[in-house]
Protein backbone atom coordinates (compact mmCIF):
# COMPACT_ATOMS: atom_id res chain seq x y z
CA UNK A 1 0.00 0.00 0.00
CA UNK A 2 1.53 3.19 -1.23
CA UNK A 3 0.89 6.12 0.93
CA UNK A 4 -1.34 8.68 -0.73
CA UNK A 5 -1.47 12.98 0.02
CA UNK A 6 -4.95 13.54 1.32
CA UNK A 7 -4.64 16.47 -1.57
CA UNK A 8 -8.01 17.93 -0.01
CA UNK A 9 -5.95 19.07 3.25
CA UNK A 10 -4.81 21.46 1.24
CA UNK A 11 -8.29 22.87 0.11
CA UNK A 12 -8.40 24.14 4.04
CA UNK A 13 -6.49 27.87 4.19
CA UNK A 14 -4.79 26.94 7.36
CA UNK A 15 -2.48 24.30 5.56
CA UNK A 16 -2.30 25.54 2.69
CA UNK A 17 -0.75 28.95 4.44
CA UNK A 18 1.79 26.83 5.85
CA UNK A 19 2.71 24.92 2.24
CA UNK A 20 2.95 28.25 0.54
CA UNK A 21 5.17 29.11 2.87
CA UNK A 22 7.50 26.22 2.33
CA UNK A 23 6.79 26.89 -1.57
CA UNK A 24 7.92 30.47 -2.01
CA UNK A 25 11.07 30.31 -1.26
CA UNK A 26 11.92 27.72 -4.00
CA UNK A 27 9.79 29.25 -6.81
CA UNK A 28 11.20 33.02 -6.15
CA UNK A 29 14.78 31.44 -6.17
CA UNK A 30 14.10 29.07 -9.06
CA UNK A 31 12.76 32.47 -10.88
CA UNK A 32 15.78 34.69 -9.65
CA UNK A 33 18.48 32.18 -10.72
CA UNK A 34 16.29 31.61 -14.17
CA UNK A 35 15.91 35.33 -14.82
CA UNK A 36 19.78 35.82 -14.42
CA UNK A 37 20.31 32.65 -16.61
CA UNK A 38 17.99 34.57 -18.97
CA UNK A 39 19.79 37.96 -18.76
CA UNK A 40 22.90 36.44 -19.26
CA UNK A 41 21.87 34.41 -22.10
CA UNK A 42 19.53 37.25 -24.19
CA UNK A 43 22.04 40.43 -23.66
CA UNK A 44 25.31 38.71 -23.89
CA UNK A 45 25.07 35.36 -25.64
CA UNK A 46 22.22 36.05 -28.02
CA UNK A 47 23.41 37.92 -31.35
CA UNK A 48 22.65 41.04 -32.85
CA UNK A 49 19.62 40.67 -35.01
CA UNK A 50 20.18 41.11 -38.81
CA UNK A 51 17.07 43.44 -39.35
CA UNK A 52 16.22 45.06 -35.92
CA UNK A 53 19.53 45.33 -34.30
CA UNK A 54 19.73 45.91 -30.18
CA UNK A 55 16.43 46.95 -30.11
CA UNK A 56 15.12 42.97 -30.55
CA UNK A 57 16.59 41.75 -27.11
CA UNK A 58 13.10 43.42 -25.78
CA UNK A 59 11.54 40.34 -26.37
CA UNK A 60 12.84 38.46 -23.58
CA UNK A 61 10.80 40.44 -21.43
CA UNK A 62 8.41 41.28 -23.89
CA UNK A 63 6.98 37.84 -24.97
CA UNK A 64 7.34 36.17 -21.46
CA UNK A 65 4.98 38.69 -20.21
CA UNK A 66 2.50 38.44 -23.08
CA UNK A 67 2.37 34.72 -22.77
CA UNK A 68 1.74 34.72 -18.79
CA UNK A 69 -0.35 37.58 -18.99
CA UNK A 70 -2.98 35.33 -20.99
CA UNK A 71 -2.32 32.25 -19.20
CA UNK A 72 -2.45 33.88 -15.70
CA UNK A 73 -6.31 35.05 -16.69
CA UNK A 74 -7.38 31.25 -18.01
CA UNK A 75 -5.75 29.93 -14.59
CA UNK A 76 -7.56 32.53 -12.85
CA UNK A 77 -11.07 31.54 -14.40
CA UNK A 78 -10.08 28.12 -13.64
CA UNK A 79 -9.66 28.92 -10.02
CA UNK A 80 -12.75 31.38 -10.27
CA UNK A 81 -14.64 27.55 -11.69
CA UNK A 82 -13.61 25.83 -8.96
CA UNK A 83 -14.87 28.32 -6.51
CA UNK A 84 -17.98 28.96 -7.77
CA UNK A 85 -18.54 24.57 -8.55
CA UNK A 86 -17.51 23.80 -4.93
CA UNK A 87 -18.09 26.72 -2.73
CA UNK A 88 -14.26 27.05 -1.55
CA UNK A 89 -13.06 29.95 0.13
CA UNK A 90 -8.95 28.52 -1.06
CA UNK A 91 -9.48 28.75 -4.81
CA UNK A 92 -11.42 32.48 -4.99
CA UNK A 93 -8.50 33.89 -2.99
CA UNK A 94 -6.02 32.18 -4.99
CA UNK A 95 -7.92 33.71 -8.12
CA UNK A 96 -8.21 36.87 -6.03
CA UNK A 97 -3.99 36.66 -5.58
CA UNK A 98 -3.08 36.42 -9.33
CA UNK A 99 -5.23 39.36 -11.19
CA UNK A 100 -2.39 42.10 -9.97
CA UNK A 101 0.44 39.89 -11.09
CA UNK A 102 -2.07 39.17 -14.47
CA UNK A 103 -2.44 43.04 -14.75
CA UNK A 104 1.30 43.60 -14.07
CA UNK A 105 2.40 41.62 -16.84
CA UNK A 106 -0.11 42.50 -19.62
CA UNK A 107 0.91 46.25 -18.48
CA UNK A 108 4.82 45.09 -18.82
CA UNK A 109 3.71 43.68 -22.22
CA UNK A 110 2.20 46.66 -23.41
CA UNK A 111 4.91 48.99 -22.28
CA UNK A 112 7.80 46.68 -23.73
CA UNK A 113 5.74 46.30 -26.75
CA UNK A 114 5.38 49.95 -27.30
CA UNK A 115 9.55 50.34 -26.11
CA UNK A 116 9.89 47.95 -28.99
CA UNK A 117 7.58 49.65 -31.55
CA UNK A 118 9.99 52.88 -31.70
CA UNK A 119 12.62 51.53 -33.22
CA UNK A 120 11.40 48.90 -35.34
CA UNK A 121 8.05 49.87 -36.70
CA UNK A 122 8.62 53.58 -36.22
CA UNK A 123 5.33 54.10 -33.87
CA UNK A 124 4.52 53.63 -30.30
CA UNK A 125 1.41 52.60 -30.86
CA UNK A 126 -0.17 50.59 -34.10
CA UNK A 127 -3.94 49.43 -33.44
CA UNK A 128 -2.10 46.01 -33.91
CA UNK A 129 -4.64 43.06 -33.47
CA UNK A 130 -2.42 41.49 -30.71
CA UNK A 131 -1.92 45.38 -29.24
CA UNK A 132 -5.28 45.58 -29.39
CA UNK A 133 -6.57 42.54 -27.60
CA UNK A 134 -3.69 42.96 -24.74
CA UNK A 135 -5.37 46.15 -24.04
CA UNK A 136 -8.77 44.55 -23.92
CA UNK A 137 -7.54 41.82 -21.72
CA UNK A 138 -5.81 44.64 -19.37
CA UNK A 139 -9.07 46.15 -19.46
CA UNK A 140 -10.83 42.88 -18.36
CA UNK A 141 -8.28 42.59 -15.19
CA UNK A 142 -8.63 46.00 -14.19
CA UNK A 143 -12.72 45.48 -14.47
CA UNK A 144 -12.01 42.15 -12.14
CA UNK A 145 -9.99 43.74 -9.65
CA UNK A 146 -12.08 46.62 -9.51
CA UNK A 147 -15.61 44.66 -8.81
CA UNK A 148 -13.43 42.85 -6.00
CA UNK A 149 -12.91 46.01 -4.61
CA UNK A 150 -16.65 47.41 -4.87
CA UNK A 151 -17.89 44.32 -2.75
CA UNK A 152 -16.95 44.95 1.20
CA UNK A 153 -18.38 41.13 1.98
CA UNK A 154 -15.38 38.85 0.45
CA UNK A 155 -17.81 36.14 0.02
CA UNK A 156 -20.08 38.25 -2.43
CA UNK A 157 -16.83 39.56 -4.22
CA UNK A 158 -15.65 35.90 -4.44
CA UNK A 159 -18.63 34.65 -6.28
CA UNK A 160 -19.57 38.13 -8.20
CA UNK A 161 -15.91 38.61 -9.33
CA UNK A 162 -16.10 34.83 -10.27
CA UNK A 163 -18.68 34.87 -12.50
CA UNK A 164 -17.28 38.13 -14.14
CA UNK A 165 -13.95 36.44 -14.69
CA UNK A 166 -16.01 33.26 -16.50
CA UNK A 167 -17.77 36.01 -18.96
CA UNK A 168 -14.64 37.08 -19.23
CA UNK A 169 -12.82 33.90 -20.26
CA UNK A 170 -15.60 32.76 -22.81
CA UNK A 171 -14.98 36.56 -24.59
CA UNK A 172 -11.37 36.57 -24.55
CA UNK A 173 -11.27 34.30 -27.89
CA UNK A 174 -14.23 35.98 -29.53
CA UNK A 175 -12.42 39.68 -28.91
CA UNK A 176 -8.88 38.17 -30.17
CA UNK A 177 -10.48 37.14 -33.54
CA UNK A 178 -12.73 39.90 -33.97
CA UNK A 179 -9.73 42.55 -33.02
CA UNK A 180 -7.78 40.15 -35.85
CA UNK A 181 -10.28 40.70 -38.29
CA UNK A 182 -10.89 44.12 -37.69
CA UNK A 183 -7.02 44.50 -38.31
CA UNK A 184 -6.96 43.00 -41.34
CA UNK A 185 -9.96 44.66 -43.05
CA UNK A 186 -8.80 47.97 -41.72
CA UNK A 187 -5.04 48.12 -42.34
CA UNK A 188 -3.75 45.50 -44.13
CA UNK A 189 -0.54 43.66 -42.90
CA UNK A 190 1.47 46.81 -42.47
CA UNK A 191 2.85 45.69 -39.44
CA UNK A 192 3.32 41.72 -38.59
CA UNK A 193 5.41 39.62 -36.46
CA UNK A 194 4.26 36.40 -37.31
CA UNK A 195 6.50 37.07 -40.44
CA UNK A 196 10.07 37.93 -38.53
CA UNK A 197 12.68 35.76 -39.77
CA UNK A 198 12.93 32.16 -37.86
CA UNK A 199 14.65 32.90 -34.68
CA UNK A 200 18.66 31.43 -33.87
CA UNK A 201 18.48 28.74 -31.26
CA UNK A 202 20.49 30.79 -28.70
CA UNK A 203 17.32 33.53 -28.80
CA UNK A 204 15.13 30.83 -28.22
CA UNK A 205 16.50 29.15 -25.41
CA UNK A 206 17.03 32.74 -24.05
CA UNK A 207 13.18 33.96 -24.48
CA UNK A 208 11.97 30.79 -23.20
CA UNK A 209 14.19 30.33 -20.06
CA UNK A 210 12.79 34.20 -19.35
CA UNK A 211 9.63 32.23 -19.98
CA UNK A 212 9.99 29.62 -16.88
CA UNK A 213 11.41 32.55 -14.99
CA UNK A 214 8.33 34.88 -15.86
CA UNK A 215 6.01 31.72 -14.67
CA UNK A 216 7.84 31.03 -11.28
CA UNK A 217 7.71 34.98 -10.40
CA UNK A 218 4.14 34.31 -10.84
CA UNK A 219 3.82 31.38 -8.96
CA UNK A 220 5.90 32.51 -6.24
CA UNK A 221 4.42 36.47 -6.12
CA UNK A 222 1.12 34.52 -5.99
CA UNK A 223 1.59 32.26 -3.32
CA UNK A 224 2.82 34.59 -1.36
CA UNK A 225 -0.24 37.55 -1.96
CA UNK A 226 -2.32 34.92 -1.48
CA UNK A 227 -0.97 33.84 2.01
CA UNK A 228 -1.43 37.47 3.24
CA UNK A 229 -4.80 37.32 1.74
CA UNK A 230 -5.56 34.20 3.85
CA UNK A 231 -4.02 35.93 6.87
CA UNK A 232 -6.40 38.89 6.23
CA UNK A 233 -9.37 36.99 5.38
CA UNK A 234 -8.76 34.26 8.52
CA UNK A 235 -8.33 36.72 11.24
CA UNK A 236 -10.85 36.22 13.12
CA UNK A 237 -9.65 32.70 13.51
CA UNK A 238 -8.01 30.53 16.40
CA UNK A 239 -4.67 29.30 14.05
CA UNK A 240 -4.02 32.86 12.63
CA UNK A 241 -4.34 34.43 16.35
CA UNK A 242 -1.96 31.79 17.73
CA UNK A 243 0.28 32.39 14.78
CA UNK A 244 0.54 36.30 15.46
CA UNK A 245 1.22 35.70 19.39
CA UNK A 246 3.36 32.91 18.69
CA UNK A 247 5.40 35.27 16.45
CA UNK A 248 5.41 38.22 18.68
CA UNK A 249 6.53 35.75 21.93
CA UNK A 250 9.60 34.88 19.76
CA UNK A 251 10.64 38.50 19.06
CA UNK B 1 -53.26 29.17 -19.89
CA UNK B 2 -56.48 31.54 -18.08
CA UNK B 3 -54.95 35.44 -17.59
CA UNK B 4 -54.62 33.97 -13.48
CA UNK B 5 -52.15 31.58 -14.25
CA UNK B 6 -49.56 33.98 -15.48
CA UNK B 7 -50.36 36.89 -13.29
CA UNK B 8 -50.01 34.44 -9.95
CA UNK B 9 -47.74 31.30 -10.93
CA UNK B 10 -48.27 28.58 -7.98
CA UNK B 11 -47.25 25.25 -9.80
CA UNK B 12 -43.85 24.43 -8.49
CA UNK B 13 -42.45 23.73 -11.92
CA UNK B 14 -43.89 27.20 -13.67
CA UNK B 15 -43.06 26.56 -17.64
CA UNK B 16 -40.43 28.59 -18.49
CA UNK B 17 -42.27 30.58 -21.30
CA UNK B 18 -44.75 31.25 -19.20
CA UNK B 19 -42.19 33.46 -16.92
CA UNK B 20 -40.18 35.37 -19.99
CA UNK B 21 -44.03 36.42 -21.25
CA UNK B 22 -45.12 37.37 -17.28
CA UNK B 23 -41.58 39.84 -17.01
CA UNK B 24 -41.76 40.75 -20.49
CA UNK B 25 -45.15 41.79 -19.96
CA UNK B 26 -44.79 43.52 -16.32
CA UNK B 27 -41.76 45.52 -17.36
CA UNK B 28 -42.98 47.04 -20.68
CA UNK B 29 -46.20 48.12 -18.43
CA UNK B 30 -43.58 49.72 -16.17
CA UNK B 31 -41.04 51.17 -18.63
CA UNK B 32 -44.57 52.83 -20.89
CA UNK B 33 -45.60 54.35 -17.73
CA UNK B 34 -42.57 56.31 -17.28
CA UNK B 35 -42.02 57.41 -21.14
CA UNK B 36 -39.63 59.86 -20.07
CA UNK B 37 -37.11 57.49 -19.14
CA UNK B 38 -37.09 55.77 -22.66
CA UNK B 39 -37.71 59.89 -24.42
CA UNK B 40 -34.27 60.51 -22.33
CA UNK B 41 -32.08 57.55 -23.10
CA UNK B 42 -32.66 58.50 -26.74
CA UNK B 43 -32.29 61.88 -26.75
CA UNK B 44 -28.74 60.88 -24.85
CA UNK B 45 -28.21 59.06 -28.85
CA UNK B 46 -29.08 61.74 -30.37
CA UNK B 47 -27.13 64.53 -28.80
CA UNK B 48 -24.08 61.93 -28.62
CA UNK B 49 -24.13 61.48 -32.31
CA UNK B 50 -24.30 64.92 -33.22
CA UNK B 51 -21.64 66.50 -30.70
CA UNK B 52 -19.47 64.35 -33.36
CA UNK B 53 -19.45 66.60 -36.56
CA UNK B 54 -19.13 69.46 -33.72
CA UNK B 55 -15.90 67.60 -33.04
CA UNK B 56 -13.89 66.42 -35.96
CA UNK B 57 -15.58 69.40 -38.28
CA UNK B 58 -18.18 69.07 -41.22
CA UNK B 59 -16.44 67.72 -44.24
CA UNK B 60 -18.27 65.49 -45.60
CA UNK B 61 -15.92 62.80 -46.90
CA UNK B 62 -14.39 62.51 -42.92
CA UNK B 63 -18.28 62.25 -41.72
CA UNK B 64 -19.04 59.52 -44.53
CA UNK B 65 -16.22 57.35 -43.12
CA UNK B 66 -16.78 58.26 -39.17
CA UNK B 67 -20.42 57.31 -39.31
CA UNK B 68 -20.88 53.90 -38.71
CA UNK B 69 -18.71 53.79 -35.63
CA UNK B 70 -20.43 57.07 -34.37
CA UNK B 71 -23.59 55.75 -34.61
CA UNK B 72 -22.57 52.44 -33.32
CA UNK B 73 -20.59 53.66 -30.08
CA UNK B 74 -22.90 56.09 -29.29
CA UNK B 75 -25.66 53.22 -29.48
CA UNK B 76 -22.98 51.15 -27.22
CA UNK B 77 -23.30 54.39 -24.55
CA UNK B 78 -26.77 54.99 -25.06
CA UNK B 79 -27.20 51.07 -23.69
CA UNK B 80 -24.39 51.40 -21.29
CA UNK B 81 -26.46 54.09 -19.15
CA UNK B 82 -29.41 52.34 -19.59
CA UNK B 83 -28.63 49.19 -18.05
CA UNK B 84 -28.92 50.11 -14.48
CA UNK B 85 -32.70 50.14 -15.02
CA UNK B 86 -32.71 46.43 -15.74
CA UNK B 87 -32.72 45.87 -12.07
CA UNK B 88 -32.10 48.88 -9.54
CA UNK B 89 -35.96 49.84 -9.01
CA UNK B 90 -36.76 45.82 -8.50
CA UNK B 91 -33.62 45.39 -6.33
CA UNK B 92 -33.93 48.49 -3.87
CA UNK B 93 -37.97 47.80 -3.65
CA UNK B 94 -37.52 44.07 -2.73
CA UNK B 95 -39.78 42.74 -5.76
CA UNK B 96 -36.39 41.56 -7.43
CA UNK B 97 -36.21 38.84 -4.02
CA UNK B 98 -39.59 38.29 -4.69
CA UNK B 99 -39.31 37.19 -8.51
CA UNK B 100 -36.14 35.36 -7.74
CA UNK B 101 -38.55 33.34 -4.74
CA UNK B 102 -40.95 32.89 -7.57
CA UNK B 103 -41.44 29.00 -8.63
CA UNK B 104 -40.61 29.99 -12.38
CA UNK B 105 -37.04 29.70 -13.70
CA UNK B 106 -34.71 32.87 -13.14
CA UNK B 107 -33.24 32.51 -16.21
CA UNK B 108 -36.85 32.83 -17.66
CA UNK B 109 -37.95 35.66 -16.02
CA UNK B 110 -34.81 37.56 -16.60
CA UNK B 111 -34.56 36.83 -20.13
CA UNK B 112 -38.46 38.68 -20.35
CA UNK B 113 -36.93 41.63 -18.06
CA UNK B 114 -33.91 41.44 -20.65
CA UNK B 115 -36.26 41.63 -23.30
CA UNK B 116 -38.71 44.20 -22.70
CA UNK B 117 -35.44 46.79 -21.39
CA UNK B 118 -34.32 46.05 -25.20
CA UNK B 119 -37.83 46.70 -26.61
CA UNK B 120 -37.94 49.83 -24.88
CA UNK B 121 -34.24 50.96 -25.18
CA UNK B 122 -32.62 49.45 -27.85
CA UNK B 123 -35.27 49.05 -30.63
CA UNK B 124 -36.08 53.21 -30.15
CA UNK B 125 -32.52 53.42 -31.07
CA UNK B 126 -32.74 50.78 -34.47
CA UNK B 127 -35.50 52.99 -35.43
CA UNK B 128 -33.78 56.34 -35.33
CA UNK B 129 -30.22 55.48 -36.71
CA UNK B 130 -31.44 55.51 -40.08
CA UNK B 131 -32.26 59.41 -39.37
CA UNK B 132 -28.71 60.05 -37.67
CA UNK B 133 -27.29 58.06 -40.81
CA UNK B 134 -28.40 60.34 -43.12
CA UNK B 135 -26.81 63.37 -40.98
CA UNK B 136 -23.73 61.66 -41.60
CA UNK B 137 -24.74 61.31 -45.44
CA UNK B 138 -24.65 57.89 -45.41
CA UNK B 139 -26.43 55.88 -48.72
CA UNK B 140 -29.37 54.05 -48.76
CA UNK B 141 -27.70 50.87 -48.50
CA UNK B 142 -25.62 51.26 -45.79
CA UNK B 143 -28.35 53.08 -43.78
CA UNK B 144 -30.08 50.00 -44.21
CA UNK B 145 -27.37 47.55 -43.31
CA UNK B 146 -26.56 49.82 -39.87
CA UNK B 147 -30.23 49.56 -39.21
CA UNK B 148 -30.11 45.69 -39.96
CA UNK B 149 -26.51 46.16 -37.82
CA UNK B 150 -28.40 47.49 -34.98
CA UNK B 151 -31.11 45.78 -34.85
CA UNK B 152 -29.22 42.34 -34.11
CA UNK B 153 -26.62 43.84 -32.13
CA UNK B 154 -28.40 45.70 -29.60
CA UNK B 155 -30.25 42.88 -28.00
CA UNK B 156 -26.76 41.13 -27.11
CA UNK B 157 -25.94 44.79 -25.36
CA UNK B 158 -28.59 44.46 -23.60
CA UNK B 159 -27.99 40.63 -22.83
CA UNK B 160 -24.13 40.93 -22.13
CA UNK B 161 -24.95 44.42 -20.14
CA UNK B 162 -27.71 42.53 -18.24
CA UNK B 163 -24.90 40.77 -16.45
CA UNK B 164 -22.85 43.80 -15.35
CA UNK B 165 -25.86 45.57 -14.02
CA UNK B 166 -26.48 42.46 -11.82
CA UNK B 167 -22.76 42.16 -10.90
CA UNK B 168 -23.04 45.45 -9.68
CA UNK B 169 -26.25 45.52 -7.92
CA UNK B 170 -26.18 47.82 -4.10
CA UNK B 171 -22.59 48.93 -4.59
CA UNK B 172 -21.40 52.20 -4.12
CA UNK B 173 -19.27 52.31 -7.09
CA UNK B 174 -22.31 52.34 -9.63
CA UNK B 175 -21.92 53.43 -13.11
CA UNK B 176 -18.05 54.21 -13.79
CA UNK B 177 -17.53 50.29 -12.70
CA UNK B 178 -20.28 49.11 -14.69
CA UNK B 179 -19.28 50.55 -17.79
CA UNK B 180 -15.77 48.95 -16.87
CA UNK B 181 -17.02 45.84 -16.58
CA UNK B 182 -19.51 45.56 -19.40
CA UNK B 183 -18.00 48.11 -22.64
CA UNK B 184 -14.68 45.64 -22.90
CA UNK B 185 -16.90 43.19 -23.40
CA UNK B 186 -18.80 45.13 -26.33
CA UNK B 187 -15.80 45.08 -28.37
CA UNK B 188 -16.83 42.46 -30.78
CA UNK B 189 -20.75 43.35 -31.47
CA UNK B 190 -19.26 47.33 -31.80
CA UNK B 191 -16.30 45.80 -34.48
CA UNK B 192 -18.73 43.52 -36.52
CA UNK B 193 -21.94 46.42 -36.27
CA UNK B 194 -19.55 48.73 -37.91
CA UNK B 195 -17.98 46.52 -39.73
CA UNK B 196 -20.73 45.73 -41.82
CA UNK B 197 -21.71 48.94 -42.97
CA UNK B 198 -17.91 49.11 -44.03
CA UNK B 199 -17.58 46.47 -46.21
CA UNK B 200 -21.02 47.62 -47.97
CA UNK B 201 -19.55 50.96 -48.62
CA UNK B 202 -16.52 49.17 -49.79
CA UNK B 203 -18.75 47.35 -52.17
CA UNK B 204 -18.55 43.97 -50.49
CA UNK B 205 -21.21 41.37 -48.57
CA UNK B 206 -21.91 42.55 -45.09
CA UNK B 207 -23.51 38.83 -44.66
CA UNK B 208 -20.42 37.87 -43.20
CA UNK B 209 -20.43 40.43 -40.45
CA UNK B 210 -24.07 39.89 -39.95
CA UNK B 211 -23.63 36.35 -39.56
CA UNK B 212 -21.56 37.07 -36.81
CA UNK B 213 -23.57 39.11 -35.08
CA UNK B 214 -26.49 36.80 -34.99
CA UNK B 215 -24.78 34.16 -34.20
CA UNK B 216 -23.34 36.10 -31.36
CA UNK B 217 -26.83 36.79 -30.40
CA UNK B 218 -27.81 33.49 -30.29
CA UNK B 219 -25.09 32.77 -28.12
CA UNK B 220 -25.86 35.83 -25.41
CA UNK B 221 -29.26 34.49 -25.81
CA UNK B 222 -28.57 30.92 -24.26
CA UNK B 223 -25.89 31.83 -22.07
CA UNK B 224 -25.92 35.63 -20.86
CA UNK B 225 -29.79 35.12 -19.29
CA UNK B 226 -27.74 31.99 -17.11
CA UNK B 227 -24.78 33.71 -15.52
CA UNK B 228 -27.50 36.74 -15.22
CA UNK B 229 -29.49 34.53 -12.80
CA UNK B 230 -26.12 33.57 -11.26
CA UNK B 231 -25.35 37.66 -10.59
CA UNK B 232 -28.96 38.22 -9.13
CA UNK B 233 -28.84 35.52 -6.58
CA UNK B 234 -25.24 36.26 -5.31
CA UNK B 235 -26.34 40.21 -5.39
CA UNK B 236 -29.60 38.67 -3.44
CA UNK B 237 -27.39 36.77 -0.69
Amino acid sequence: MTTSINWFRFASPASFFALAGRLVPWFASAAALLALLGCYLGLFVAPTDAQQGEAYRIIFIHVPAAWMSMFIYLVMAFWCAISLTFNTRLAAMMAQSLAPTGAMFTFVALWTGALWGKPTWGTYWAWDARMTSELILLFLYFGYMALRNAIDDPRRADRASAVLALVGAVNIPIIYFSVKWWNTLHQGASVSLTSAPSMAKVMLAGMLVMAFAAWFYAIAIALLRVQAIILERERATGWVGELATGARAAK
Amino acid sequence: MTPFDAVAPSAPSAGAWVGVAWALARDLRLALRSRAEIGVQLLFYVIVVSLFPLGVGPEPMLLRALGPGVLWVAALLASLLSLPRIFTADFSDGTLEQIALSPYPLPALISGKIAAHWLTTGLPLVVMSPLLGMQFGLSGNELSILAVGLLVGTPTLSLLGAIGAALTLGLRAGGGLLALLILPLYVPVLIFGAGAVDAVRAGFSASAQLSLLGAGLLVAIVGAPIACAAAVRIALD
